[in-house]
């Protein structure tokens, strides 16, 4: 019989994992470690740390209808449609997952810029400025943020028996309503979660926010461009307002995974 | 209500091109081997799946032509499935309620419609549990009450015992008749079970390899049967020969003596229990004495099935009794029988 204490794994396989876990663990204990626990009152009432988490929040979520709006279609599209050419555009669509956010946001210049291809046109005809505003950190995030919805909603979509829409049709339910009263429900939790992903993703961008929306307090400033700002004239102040990003991602964690994820796709809103 | 079908289609290498109709009320079986394209018959009756040609008529209403394919859910049929595939996230009522639903009634009215239906099947209490909740037979109960309650023209019913065990197999299989007989349309019912065939069907039609071998009554198609896989299935040896007055010359050789005059191509089908199996060549002189060679032994109920070669391919089914007796394993030599009066003989 194996010790039960290792539950049976292998010692090379034992020494890395547990490597892996400190190393994923460690920077967020020191975090907490170091944090000025004493000054932590007033460095949170400051009316630019709730400015930039209120727009955090803000922006992520905008980011998150967004994607959600645009995105489960496209996943839809994906995994069931058969138009030609799919798998160019399921590479295109995970482009912006493996590109450097940085260069994510001068693409985006470049095209809703006030010089930009669609920007111009949108500055000449109507008078609407794009970048550094917080419509440009919702797009920024958007653009960076919807290939974690799209993948993760298309891959619920391919593991959802298909045949399930089959039975619909031959009950007099066209595609819409097919989508509607039985695909999306079964592949709810797989939305939830990519959604989840999503909106954690939008949370933490930096890359693309500070090229296409710039950093001013209050209207494009969110969470991590102010840790980034504040680490270099106030380090406190930089690792409260790590706390408060690392608090807010892992109170969100908890409270969606009791609530949607870590549930098979079969019993997904069943209960 | 008329469904005059005839389907051709293409699933990868299997060239599908079978054609039958089924009248009012009545109840048509697709009997045939797993792979034969009895499922993909079905899918492109449903509109689930583009034929490649022939046409699918209901009274005179063409869902599929060369030039028309009326999409699914544009079709007045219901689809039992082999796991009833209702709708987990739903509750059994919604469930059957659904095609009510999507056909555009309102809510309280297809809740209302379905609820009878649900008492029809024996699940009058269980409306407001999921699908989960549910042994397999309610479930498949479910299903078809779903697939009754818009009173469709045509129902098609793909293997809808074969995911039950066997106990609950036999109360649905007896449900689903009375269901079968009330219903007025044209049913289609798919299966690889000859039980289910002769038990729920007015007629059947046997597919292999795509293609209808054999169409007629259950009893009919038991009396006989015209394939090897057909025979066995209804428990019989088939052998295909030529007949000259009261003999059979058997296209693998051999001759069969008969108890009615046969002329031209014909079938000699025997019963396995009618072959009686000796260690010496059985005394008097009964005609048809081969000695042939056992090459397989299977249990099959009470009695072992003894598959037998040589001149004349034989099964003969004697009781655990006697095959111990006779000290029977494969490879032993044996002399098998048949009385002439016992072999039925039919054209080809």
């Amino acid at each position: 019989m194996r010790a039960r204490g290792n539950g049976g794994v292998p010692l090379p396989l034992l020494v890395p994992a547990a490597l892996a876990v400190a190393f994923l663990v460690l920077p967020l204990a020191g975090l907490v470690v170091r944090a000025p626990w004493s000054t932590i009152g007033p460095q949170l009432a400051q009316q630019e740390v709730g400015q930039a988490l209120r727009l955090s929040l803000l922006s992520a979520t905008l980011a998150t209808g967004v994607s959600l709006l645009l995105g489960v279609p496209l996943a839809w599209v994906l995994a069931r449609s058969r138009i030609r050419g799919r798998s160019v555009l399921r590479a295109l669509v995970t482009v912006p997952l493996v590109l450097p956010p940085v260069v994510g946001g001068v693409a985006l210049f470049l095209v809703i810029g006030r010089t930009g291809i669609l920007g111009r046109p949108l500055y000449e005809h109507l008078g609407v400025t794009v970048p550094f505003t917080t419509a440009a950190v919702v797009i920024a995030e958007t653009f960076v943020a919807m290939p974690f919805l799209v993948i993760s909603v298309e891959g619920a979509l391919r593991a959802a028996d298909a045949r399930f829409e089959d039975a619909a049709a031959t009950l007099g339910a066209d595609r819409w309503t097919t989508f509607r009263r039985v695909t999306l429900p079964l592949v709810a939790p797989g939305i939830a979660a990519g959604a989840v992903l999503c909106w954690a993703r939008a949370l933490g961008e930096f890359g693309a926010t500070i090229t296409f929306a710039g950093n001013f307090p209050g209207t494009t400033q969110t969470m991590p461009l102010a840790v980034y700002l504040a680490l270099q004239r106030d380090p406190e102040a930089a690792i409260v307002l790590s706390l408060v990003l690392l608090a807010v991602s892992l109170g969100t964690l908890l409270l969606l995974r009791d609530r949607w994820l870590g549930r098979g796709p079969g019993q997904g809103v069943a209960a | 209500m008329t469904l005059d079908a005839h389907v051709v289609v293409q699933r990868g290498s299997l060239g599908v091109d079978v054609e039958f109709s089924v009248g009012d009320g009545e109840v048509l079986a697709v009997l045939g081997p797993n792979g034969a394209g009895k499922s993909t018959v079905l899918r492109v009756l449903a509109g689930l799946l583009p034929a490649d040609a022939g046409r699918v008529v209901v009274d005179q209403d063409v869902w599929d032509s060369a030039d028309r394919h009326v999409p699914a859910h544009q079709r007045s049929l219901g689809m039992v499935f082999q796991d009833h595939l209702l709708f987990p996230h739903l509750s059994i009522t919604e469930n059957v309620a659904f095609g009510l639903r999507s056909r555009g009634m309102r809510k309280a009215t297809a809740r209302a419609t379905a609820e009878p239906w649900l008492d029809r099947v024996g699940l009058a209490d269980l409306g407001d549990r999921r699908p989960g909740e549910l042994s397999g037979g309610q479930a498949q109960r479910a299903a078809l009450a779903r697939a009754l309650v818009g009173d469709p023209r045509v129902l098609l019913l793909d293997e809808p015992l074969s995911a039950l065990d066997a106990r609950t197999r036999l109360a649905v299989r007896a449900e689903l008749h009375r269901h079968l007989s009330d219903y007025a349309g044209s049913a289609v019912l798919v299966t690889h079970d000859p039980i289910d065939a002769m038990a729920l069907a007015d007629r059947v039609v046997v597919v292999e390899d795509g293609r209808v071998v054999q169409a007629g009554t259950p009893a009919e198609i038991a009396r006989r049967p015209r394939t090897d896989y057909v025979a066995r299935l209804v428990g019989l040896v088939l052998l295909p020969g030529t007949g000259a007055g009261a003999q059979v010359a058997l296209d693998g050789g051999g001759l069969v003596a008969v108890a009615e005059d046969a002329a031209g191509p014909v079938f000699a089908a025997i019963r396995p229990e009618s072959v009686a199996l000796y260690l010496e060549r059985p005394a008097g002189s009964p005609r048809n004495v081969w000695p042939l060679r056992l090459v397989a032994a299977t249990p099959h109920g009470s009695v072992v099935r003894c598959d037998l070669d040589g001149e004349v391919p034989l099964t003969a089914d004697v009781t655990a009794t006697s095959f111990a007796e006779l000290g029977l394993a494969p490879g032993v030599a044996v002399w098998a029988s048949v009385k002439a009066s016992e072999i039925a003989v039919y054209d080809r």
